[in-house]
């Protein structure tokens, strides 16, 4: 079984960052925002680490919590080696846990703090993820400044961080059961086309999610899906009538809701593990868009050296689903 | 559902890319920067009386000053997504390709950022470009002797 129902454990608080094109996206209300993709630092990846130490420092500010408050911080990112999670916790002097699933590492790291919080009579866990658009190219693509042409496939790296903080104690946010996905790979080797590679992978666990908790897909109000893009959306609907005889009608993409049509640049929308937490404490809590909402976190686990070599693209998913008072 | 048949699903739901719309924007714009670069040469030739070989290296020259300073201030990239191919000629191409990976690397130091990695895109260009031109010098010795 890899679903498991969780006790007690409830997303207190959130607090988000997002770059200067999200800014201009679907959602206006972010806690902070960018100008520029720098923020005041000499390098892309440098900003990155501002920005997760931003979050977690102005979360716990808001929530009158001290670093030694927080029994365990698990946080993840898109640079080699994590890197950018565990240059911003060197700050902190929190226990550390650095988790990576490409653009499912926000759902993976809710799992694994979850877990560790269940045994517990009282603690604080923060949950943190962030991606930077610029520092993923460099990474990931070609040089920033090259601006090589693309194909609609393409999705766009979003810009932010987000910090959550996992308590026991009540809150409106309930943890309420998670699913961990296995690693699905449909044979796609083009690294432009994420929302194909990932589609299988969120439809596996939104089937094992379903049977072995014995729900219906009409049990949840809202399901999330992270980063698949508009296509990638299309792919799964498509794919889950075919396989499963599943028709998903409450199904948003938070990739391809983060930014307006017009923002051409965006291409098939948003990816990178920021673009789930960003839209869904921005948008689906503040709006209360429903009770019962599963978010399932996609992620495509390619890696430049196996892409150079043909081998197809492996993607993973996890899901939680969390009850909203 | 098979690779093949989610393959066949992954098509359908693939938008076509504008293949041939892309292609006249890119000839109708490597041709204008051609023609542009016919009328400088013609302008070097007869206004500072150039010979032929000396003003297509400062044609060269040119277009690389030019093309280096566009992408540093940020305007090339923006272009080639509308330009789309247009603006890969050759010269350009190769320009902005170093320029832009030296402004990706700068500060990750000297040697190790912008010396190992000035060259990321254009090394391909450089090694295939010498193979072919030591190919095509053998057989126009085989040929014209």
């Amino acid at each position: 079984m890899a679903s498991k129902k969780v006790n007690n454990v409830y997303i207190k608080d959130a607090f988000s960052i997002a770059g200067p094109v999200e800014k201009r996206g679907s959602i206006q209300n972010y806690d902070l925002t960018m100008d520029d993709y720098y923020y005041k630092t000499k390098t892309f990846e440098q900003a990155e680490i501002k920005m997760q130490k931003v979050v977690v420092e102005n979360l716990l500010q808001k929530n009158h919590l001290l670093h030694s408050d927080i029994d365990l911080l698990v946080a993840g990112d898109l640079s080699n080696q994590i890197s950018v999670s565990s240059y911003a916790a060197s700050t902190y002097n929190i226990p550390f846990l650095g988790v990576y699933s490409a653009c499912a590492s926000f759902v993976e790291s809710l799992i694994v703090a979850s877990e560790m919080m269940e045994s517990k009579k009282k603690s604080n866990m923060l949950c943190v993820t962030s991606s930077h658009n610029l520092a993923a190219e460099k990474q990931f693509r070609f040089p920033i400044e090259y601006g090589a042409p693309k194909p609609n496939t393409t999705t766009f790296t979003a810009t932010g961080a987000v910090a959550s903080l996992l308590t026991k104690e009540p809150s409106k946010i309930k943890i309420e059961s998670y699913t961990i996905g296995t690693i699905v790979d449909m044979g796609i080797t083009d690294a432009t086309h994420m929302g194909a590679v990932m589609a299988p992978a969120a439809a596996k666990v939104l089937i094992s999610h379903l049977t072995e908790l014995n729900r219906t897909v009409d049990y949840y109000d809202l399901i999330l899906t992270g980063d698949l893009g508009c296509i990638g959306a299309k792919i799964l609907g498509e794919y889950l009538k075919r396989n499963h005889g599943i028709r998903l009608k409450n199904h948003l993409d938070a990739g391809c809701e983060l930014y307006l049509k017009s923002q051409e640049e965006t291409y098939a929308g948003a990816s990178g593990p920021v673009a789930l937490p960003l839209y869904l404490f921005n948008k689906v809590l503040k709006q209360k868009k429903g009770k019962r909402i599963l978010i399932i976190g996609t992620g495509s686990l390619h890696n430049l050296f196996f892409v150079n070599q043909k081998l197809s693209i492996p993607s993973i998913a996890h899901a939680v689903s969390l009850e909203v008072a | 559902m098979n690779k093949e048949e989610y393959q066949k699903l992954v098509e359908q739901y693939t938008p076509k890319e504008k293949k041939l719309k892309n292609a006249v924007i890119a000839f109708l714009v490597g041709g204008s920067i051609g023609f542009m670069g016919q009328v400088v040469v013609t302008i070097f030739q007869n206004s500072f009386g150039m010979e032929v070989t000396e003003s297509y290296a400062w044609l060269c020259i040119l277009i690389i000053l030019i093309s280096c300073f566009l992408t540093a201030l940020g305007f090339f990239d923006n272009w080639v997504s509308k330009c789309k191919a247009g603006l890969f000629l050759p010269t350009t191409g190769f320009a902005h390709s170093v320029t832009s990976s030296a402004l990706d690397y700068k500060k990750d130091g000297f040697i190790t950022g912008l010396g190992a990695n000035f060259f990321k895109l254009a090394g391909s260009v450089i090694l295939y470009g010498m193979v072919s031109a030591f190919f095509l010098a053998v057989l126009g010795v085989i040929i014209y002797g």
